[in-house]
């Protein structure tokens, strides 16, 4: 096996397999907006710190800025897109709107994310589990409160129709 | 950002990412990604091949020794090292501080290989490692070497691991009945640390492991008394750097302190 530079991958994002060339270079959250078209997940600091770009990678939460497109080849993908199905809102989404858990918007992609993560591991989170799970997730409008209302709304199942 | 052009290959065998790392001047491990990615984004480092490591599973387990030590293979994420049952029950302190990584995502991605390779003076590994007594085992071309934790550390971003070599696993001694600790004092709740400090207290005496005060960890022992550790750590002629977020006599300061927290912690008297 000799290194090269671009190389065929092939992911499952949201359900639908898509088999691409690619550099070796590309970040995955790069080759979601711009192969992909899923723009939904945001490039917010580029530097792993303000978790705007996470997405669910093989069940793991992770920052698509700091993975490349290449290692996740074989991997099974979770966006912001497949939250909502049938033109009606994810409980967490719907949670967001009933709590105000957004202003700008920019991070909330990502938050979501986390926080699908969260509920996906933890049916029934503390307040502190919440607060440590978005602990990757910067968001510079909220202060944080809505967004841990929001989250713990939708673990109970308290979201408006 | 769109980084530099890089070759990347990813091997199914430890002897054949040697071989890879060996062959080509420029080449580097690619652990977790969550260091080298951003040195790579800020043109800080500018590998010409990484070599991923993550098709090797023999990197990836966790295991009991007979004795009741720990191997824990180099790309062990922090995540699993939190949740792992061996870890609990052998050396529960690997898991408390792995916890306090960064966040989520990092610690889904990061690995314990990662994080004593980088070597950043105020990762919270290496203080821990140090404590422990833990073993480093490094891969190369003439096969497999073991270096102690305490003189694995070489410098900032340096350690024994050299080019065309591989760290692969970290092996940990049986507790024993010594009982381990750590403290830090962080930028935000599990953030960077300022100062942080390991403790293994065994009977009365303290082994105390001092992280982000020199370029690489500060081993000390002590009696394994409040009193003690702190005229020990007052006495080690800590020169710490200053920046933003400490001054070097607040860092000496916070030194004291999270040493004695981290033998308290341990067991260790007041």
């Amino acid at each position: 096996m000799e290194p090269v530079t671009s190389k065929r991958v092939a992911v499952t994002v949201n359900g639908a397999l898509h088999e691409r060339d690619v550099e070796a270079r590309r970040l995955l959250v790069h080759f979601l907006r711009d192969e992909l078209d899923l723009t939904g997940t945001h490039v917010g600091c580029d530097t792993g710190n303000c978790g705007a770009c996470t997405v669910i990678v093989d069940a793991k939460a992770v920052k698509s800025c700091m993975l490349l497109a290449v290692q996740v080849d074989g991997a099974t993908i979770e966006t912001i897109e497949s939250l909502a199905s049938d033109g009606g809102l994810h409980p967490l989404q719907q949670a967001f709107s009933d709590h105000h858990a957004l202003q700008c918007g920019y991070c909330t992609p990502g938050m979501l994310m986390s926080a699908k993560h969260l509920l996906d591991h933890n049916a029934e989170p503390t307040e502190n589990e919440i607060r440590r799970a978005i602990q990757g997730n910067i968001c510079r409008c909220t202060g944080y409160v809505n967004i841990v209302e929001a989250i713990a709304a939708a673990a109970k199942g308290e979201v408006s129709a | 950002m769109l980084l530099s052009e890089v070759g990347y290959a990813r091997p199914a065998a430890v002897e054949e990412a040697v071989r890879l790392l060996a062959e080509h001047d420029g080449a580097r491990p690619l652990a977790g990604g969550q260091t080298i990615l951003n040195v790579m984004k800020a043109r800080a480092a500018a590998p010409d091949v990484l070599v991923d490591l993550a098709d090797l599973e023999e990197l990836r387990a966790i295991a009991s020794t007979d004795d009741g030590g720990l191997v824990i293979g180099a790309m062990v994420t922090s995540a699993e090292l939190v949740t792992s049952s061996d870890v609990k029950a052998a050396r529960p302190v690997l898991g408390d501080v792995a916890a306090q990584i960064a966040d989520v995502q990092v610690r889904n991605r990061g690995t314990i290989g990662g994080n004593v390779c980088s070597n950043d003076p105020t990762n919270h590994l290496p203080p821990v490692l140090v404590a422990v007594g833990a073993t480093m085992t490094i891969a190369g071309a003439d096969g497999e070497r073991d270096v102690p934790a305490e003189e694995f550390f070489l410098g900032v971003y340096m350690t024994a691991v050299g080019l065309g070599e591989l760290l692969t696993r970290i092996t940990l001694p049986p507790l024993a009945g010594a009982r381990d600790g750590f403290s830090s004092v962080t930028i935000g709740a599990d953030g960077t640390c300022i100062v942080n400090a390991a403790a293994t207290v065994s009977g009365d005496e303290a082994r105390v492991v001092l992280g982000c005060v020199a370029a690489t960890p500060v081993l000390l022992t002590a009696p394994a008394e409040d009193d003690a550790v702190r005229e020990a750590v007052h006495g080690a002629g800590l020169e710490p750097p200053s920046d933003v977020h400490g001054s070097a006599d607040y860092r000496r300061h916070l030194a004291e302190v999270v040493a004695a927290r981290a033998v308290a912690e341990a067991g260790g008297g007041g």
